[in-house]
């Protein structure tokens, strides 16, 4: 097991098209790293670059203190677990886990004893003797990690591994990846575009955009303390609202002032920090769960809006309501048992304590 | 609707659509049979006229008595005679010991060039492709006057041999084709996976390429046969002693007994045929339904449209 260094990596298409911008990354030893980000942010380039499936344009990947850059991925010491799985089909699940270890020259009781530790772990001692035709999805996600695990790496890498299995299995392999993970407790790392996956799996969520590293933190950091506006939209679900507006004087403090009608207070807390934007034309982020009823408990903070709702979207636990504010297209979560119907005016409390401002000029939150 | 609705109401009753589906079928399935009976019983009239010939006697095929599809006193004397031929026996001999060469190197060196030219991506490699199957549309016929002048200088004329460099240009082409289109079906992340798993570019193409590319390669390995032991003209061209005189051109050029021999011809033909037949159509149609149960999707572009499929098996047939 090692630690992962990327150093200002370049990845050039063609000349001229940009896939990986000069990103930085320290990945420590046993850490579990999720690179999220929407399609063509980079990331797979990324992972696949550690793999040695691509070669760099410029800059420098360490694994264990050592530069790979021309190193060809047998010798990396990694192994890797595909979106397709990429199991030999002639092979059974049995060959299939003991390919590398049989192309490195193990003895044969050492390759059935690695085999059959990881059919353990991964529970597909039973399929040992199958075809990977006569497996299931979720089967044949278990046989690629297990391939994976057999060869005890320096780093495992993940590509989109559970894009193809559907949505009940997807959550259950979640869990499983995750529960493998703290088992063997190998580097990895992990490329999804799926924002859930990022969150419930990782140590540290990288998220990526347009070839470059927006933000890197754990899941609860970058939920709550996003630092751009990208990073904010893109994590959590329902995404967060966004609402233009002007800071504006409002008696001693501050208000966000979204139209004639509707002027939010900002908290005196973030008075100081606001300040600077005072006059300014910018924009509010809240979350859909900081956006509920009316709920009679008087916190500072909680300002009025009231609101034509479009739809209503009951989920049992909570119900979320869509509606528009100005020209921009919002989500509450609400009590289930608020009586709330479409075309219907409902009132609202936004809780500002929880509010992000994010300047729309460099996309950054304040 | 219209048809669910009239099931709904009266239970058993066949709904309408479904009728008019499976009558529809029937009538395919009618038209089928009959299109498939003609051409088979066009095509089988002349191999089974040379067998019901090869089963009498020189006085029974000249006789004008009888009809002719019938055998009044059935003899293997033609193919007793014939196996105990010395010019048989050697214009068979000649002819196996070419076809096995020529179909193992045309292998060797196809499923190497295709490998290279489908996985291997290097600068120039798809006009190379592409250059290689035009190779194969120069007719033979316009071939064999230049090659006549390098066979010629290299002191190969009247050998063998020369059959040995002159088949894999029209086999290599080919059969590199065939290969080339099936090994750009196997998805990428398997070649990844075995690079991961340390495998060198030749243990892939041993242990992942050959094995799952088999039907493929049965295809190709049938084609080569065919254009090795059915060839004609090349052999009439370039060989002119019987001693390295081969089947095809022996038979009809220097032996009198034609139907059995030629009946003796198609044999390890038939044999071919027979047993590897699926496979074999699988890999001239891409339909690798294997490949697709294997890893339970349909990831990989169909290689060949159905027109140049047609091409290809009439090409086989050949």
């Amino acid at each position: 097991m090692a630690q992962v260094s990327i150093r200002k990596i370049h990845k050039v298409y063609d000349g001229d098209v940009q896939a990986v911008k000069g990103i930085d990354l320290e990945i420590a030893d046993h850490e579990f790293v999720v690179l999220v980000g929407p399609s063509g942010c980079g990331k797979s380039t990324t992972l696949r670059m550690i793999a040695g499936l691509e070669e760099i344009s410029s800059g420098d990947i360490l694994i264990g203190n050592r530069v790979v850059n021309d190193v060809p991925p047998r010798n990396r010491d990694i192994a890797m677990v595909f979106q397709n799985y990429a199991l030999y089909p002639h092979l059974s699940v049995f060959d299939n886990m003991a390919f590398g270890l049989k192309l490195r020259k193990f003895s044969r009781a050492e390759i059935k004893r690695r085999v059959d530790e990881a059919a353990r772990i991964l529970d597909i001692a039973s399929l040992l003797d199958r075809k990977p035709k006569a497996l299931s999805g979720g089967q044949r996600q278990r046989v690629a990690m297990g391939r994976a695990i057999v060869r005890n790496p320096l780093v495992f890498l993940f590509d989109e591994p559970l894009s193809n299995l559907d949505a009940k299995l997807r959550v259950q392999m979640r869990t499983e990846i995750k529960l493998v993970h703290q088992k063997v407790n190998t580097t990895t790392v992990y490329v999804t575009h799926d924002q859930v996956e990022a969150m419930t799996l990782a140590d540290r969520v990288v998220v990526m955009n347009q070839g470059i590293i927006e933000q890197v933190g754990p899941p609860q950091e970058l939920y709550h303390h996003p630092k751009t506006r990208f990073v904010a939209g893109f994590i959590g679900s329902p995404a967060m609202n966004f609402l233009p507006c002007h800071v504006v004087q409002h008696g001693d403090g501050l208000a966000a002032r979204v139209d004639e009608t509707i002027v939010l207070s900002i908290p005196a807390a973030r008075r100081d920090r606001y300040m600077p934007f005072k006059d300014k034309a910018m924009t509010v982020g809240l979350r859909p769960e900081h956006m509920t009823e009316i709920r009679a408990n008087g916190k500072p903070g909680l300002e009025r809006i009231d609101v034509r709702v479009d739809v209503v979207e009951p989920m049992g636990m909570e119900t979320m309501v869509h509606f528009m504010v100005g020209r921009d297209a919002m989500c509450a979560r609400i009590d289930p048992n608020t009586p709330a119907k479409a075309n219907a005016m409902l009132p609202l409390q936004a809780d500002m304590n929880n509010m992000h401002l994010i300047d729309p000029d460099s996309g950054r939150v304040v | 609707m219209c048809a669910m609705s009239t099931a709904v109401a009266e239970p058993g009753a066949v709904p309408i659509r479904d009728r008019s589906m499976r009558r529809e079928r029937r009538w395919a399935l009618w038209g089928s049979y009959i299109a498939l009976t003609v051409f088979a019983f066009i095509f089988l009239i002349p191999p089974i006229y040379t067998v019901i010939t090869s089963l009498k006697t020189s006085t029974e095929i000249s006789s004008r008595q009888g009809s002719p599809w019938l055998v009044q006193n059935p003899v293997l004397d033609n193919f007793l005679e014939l196996a105990a031929d010395a010019h048989f026996q050697a214009f068979f001999w000649n002819s196996i010991k070419i076809t096995v060469v020529v179909v193992i190197l045309s292998m060797v060196i196809s499923i190497l060039a295709a490998f290279a030219l489908a996985r291997m991506r290097f600068w120039g490699s798809a006009a190379l492709a592409t250059g290689v199957f035009l190779t194969y549309l120069v007719p033979e016929s316009l071939l064999f006057i230049p090659m006549f002048q390098i066979v010629g200088s290299l002191g190969l004329m009247n050998s063998t041999w020369c059959l040995v460099l002159l088949y894999p240009t029209l086999t290599v082409p080919f059969c590199t084709w065939i290969m080339i289109g099936y090994f750009s079906s196997i998805p990428k992340e398997l070649d990844e996976a075995a690079l991961i798993d340390g495998a060198s570019y030749l243990q892939m193409l041993v242990k992942i390429f050959i094995p799952v590319a088999m039907p493929g390669i049965i295809a190709a390995t049938i084609f080569a046969f065919t254009v090795s032991w059915g060839q004609f003209l090349y052999p009439l061209a370039f060989l002119f002693s019987s001693d390295q005189m081969v089947l095809t051109v022996g038979i009809v050029t220097e032996l009198i007994r034609g139907a059995s021999a030629g009946d003796h011809l198609r044999i390890p033909h038939g044999l071919l045929h027979f047993r590897p037949d699926r496979r074999c159509h699988q890999g001239l149609t891409g339909v690798n339904k294997k490949l697709e149960n294997r890893q339970g999707r349909t990831p990989w572009p169909r290689f060949r449209s159905a027109r140049s499929t047609r091409s290809m098996t009439a090409m086989c047939r050949r």
